[in-house]
């Protein structure tokens, strides 16, 4: 496989169980060491310069590494010193990380005391510390309440602009709304790597969602010129495709109020990504 | 780097019970033993005065407190050191370290000296009770100061081989065992080479079997003595083992 990333980048990695993820993630962060193959971070070969290359990066994997001894503004010194933050800066470094992460409130607090939800904050706030150009986030959402993981969404997105980030994660739809680019890993191997806006079309075209009180027969659909395909989609729907370049939705509707079908409901129902992610990663299976 | 991992290290004893539950026995322990062998000294005192050249009080009461405290640092060190490497790997915390910009041999010295610091703490509090008989009499600062070097050092071997013990494994105290195991195990294997050898006339390889066991090095300091062969061998087999752990580390990078 391989991986790449741009500046101010947000990748949304995807993959199922023991796809490789995670491995992946500790070969980039220098936990695990690769047998074969290159990692160059900003241009600086890991293998190589493991320390200048690390520096440039902040990781929290799916364990959040935290030491519950500690009260949470050590946990995040403590990781600023390691990562090499200037003296200086460190002070003004570690009060952003933690205003960003929303922890402002808890600095006083042992984190082997904080709930789950800021356990996983803490383990932002340690990653990004020391303002690395690479963000690697490993599920990083996970026992959150929505309220926070709308929060943690905007901080990626905010880390996003400037930086880049990896996001690995199963809740799709999080990576429908944050990601720029989606890289989808299978048995250790790429199966689809492209924009979310590609994704739309990575199963011939749009596709919208009609449902009808009094529903035709199928061909009636079918024949309505630009239309390529139709399903039943169960209750009287119809998930109809259109050819890439034909929009063929006027002409849908117009044959349903002619024939009064009886039309209710209209939808773009546009490949989502679970659909892409089933289809690739189940191939081998059916 | 290694100090703020130090720093790290002596924090995280000092915020679990076990750090001061050691240095409370320690220090109890070994109190007893002073004053005990301190009203000895007082009741044979009149009879030392007879002798030609009477061994002093250092000798007499200081030397085997630093004797018995060798002893306890033989079971404390593996028990202190057994969180080190071990319960990082456990609690998946060894990620924070082995992602930051920082080189295996750093976070290993880093570990070593954090500990290395809390038992020279142990050393220097241990220290504190000989001094004491300066309110009424005189020491034999030579004497002295080859027992405390002599015990930093053997600190110093002890909480190597614990450290390496700790990063065979990820259970707490299976490392706590390995590390007790390997210290008494040396101890032993060191004494008998020793002597077994030595029994036979071959001295120069019951010499090198010496590198083996630091309390039989540790003999030479307690009479006053700074062999600089023993103190070699100690700082030989420290090395050994700090340079197994950092081996050992890469290797589990390797394998995952």
């Amino acid at each position: 496989m391989s991986l790449e990333l741009k500046r101010g980048e947000i990748l949304g990695f995807l993959g199922p169980n023991g796809a490789g993820k995670t491995t992946t993630m500790q070969m980039l962060t220098g936990n695990l060491a690769p047998s074969l193959g290159a990692i160059s971070i900003c241009g600086i070969d890991l293998l190589d310069e493991p320390t200048a290359a690390k520096a440039r990066i902040g990781y929290l994997p799916e364990t959040p590494p935290l030491y519950r001894d500690l009260n949470v503004r050590e946990y995040i010194d403590l990781a600023a010193r390691l990562h090499r933050v200037p003296k200086s800066g460190r002070a003004a470094a570690i009060d952003d990380a933690l205003v960003r992460c929303g922890l402002a409130e808890v600095t006083k607090k042992l984190i082997g005391t904080l709930s789950k939800g800021y356990q996983q904050r803490v383990g932002i706030a340690q990653a990004i510390v020391h303002r690395p150009d690479v963000v690697i986030l490993d599920e990083p959402t996970i026992g959150l309440d929505p309220n926070q993981i709308r929060e943690i969404r905007n901080l990626i997105r905010e880390l996003g602009r400037d930086r880049s980030v990896i996001l690995s994660t199963h809740i799709l739809p999080e990576v429908e709304t944050v990601c720029d680019r989606v890289q989808i890993l299978h048995h250790g191997a790429t199966v689809f790597n492209d924009t979310i806006a590609a994704l739309t079309q990575f199963q011939g075209g749009h596709m919208i969602l009609l449902g009808f009180r009094r529903p035709p027969a199928a061909d009636e659909i079918a024949a309505v010129p630009g239309v390529t395909r139709v399903e039943p989609a169960g209750d009287n729907q119809f998930r109809v495709s259109f050819a890439d370049a034909a929009d063929a939705t006027d002409e849908v509707v117009r044959r349903a109020v002619e024939k009064s079908w009886g039309l209710y409901q209209l939808t773009p129902a546009q490949t989502s990504l679970e659909d892409v992610f089933a289809h690739l990663t189940r191939k081998e299976e059916q | 780097m290694i100090f703020t991992i130090a720093g790290k290290e002596l924090k995280a004893l000092f915020a679990s019970p076990l750090a001061w539950v050691v240095l409370t026995f320690v220090q109890v322990v070994l109190a007893f033993g002073f004053l005990k062998r301190l009203d000895d000294f007082m009741q044979i005192q009149p009879q030392l005065v007879q002798m030609p050249s009477p061994p002093g009080i250092t000798e007499l009461v200081a030397s085997p407190v630093f004797a018995t405290l060798a002893i306890i640092l033989l079971f404390a060190v593996p028990l202190l050191a057994m969180r080190l490497i071990a319960e990082e790997r456990r609690n998946q915390t060894m990620v924070l370290l082995l992602s930051a910009p920082l080189s295996l041999t750093e976070i290993v010295l880093g570990k070593f000296a954090g500990l290395v610091a809390f038992l020279w703490l142990i050393v220097g509090l241990t220290t504190l009770m000989p001094l004491s008989l300066l309110l009424g009499g005189h020491l034999d600062f030579g004497l002295l100061a080859s027992l405390v070097i002599g015990l930093a050092l053997l600190a110093a071997c002890f909480s190597a081989v614990a450290l390496y013990a700790s990063c065979l494994t990820a259970q707490p105290f299976v490392a706590a065992m390995i590390a007790f195991g390997l210290l008494l195990g040396m101890l032993l294997a060191g004494e008998t080479a020793a002597d077994g050898l030595r029994g036979r006339g071959w001295t120069v390889p019951a010499e090198l079997a010496q590198v083996l066991s630091p309390l039989k090095n540790f003999e030479s300091f307690a009479k006053g003595m700074l062999d600089s062969y023993s103190v070699v061998c100690m700082l030989l087999l420290l090395a050994v083992f700090l340079i197994l752990t950092i081996r050992r580390l890469d290797a589990v990078r390797l394998r995952g």
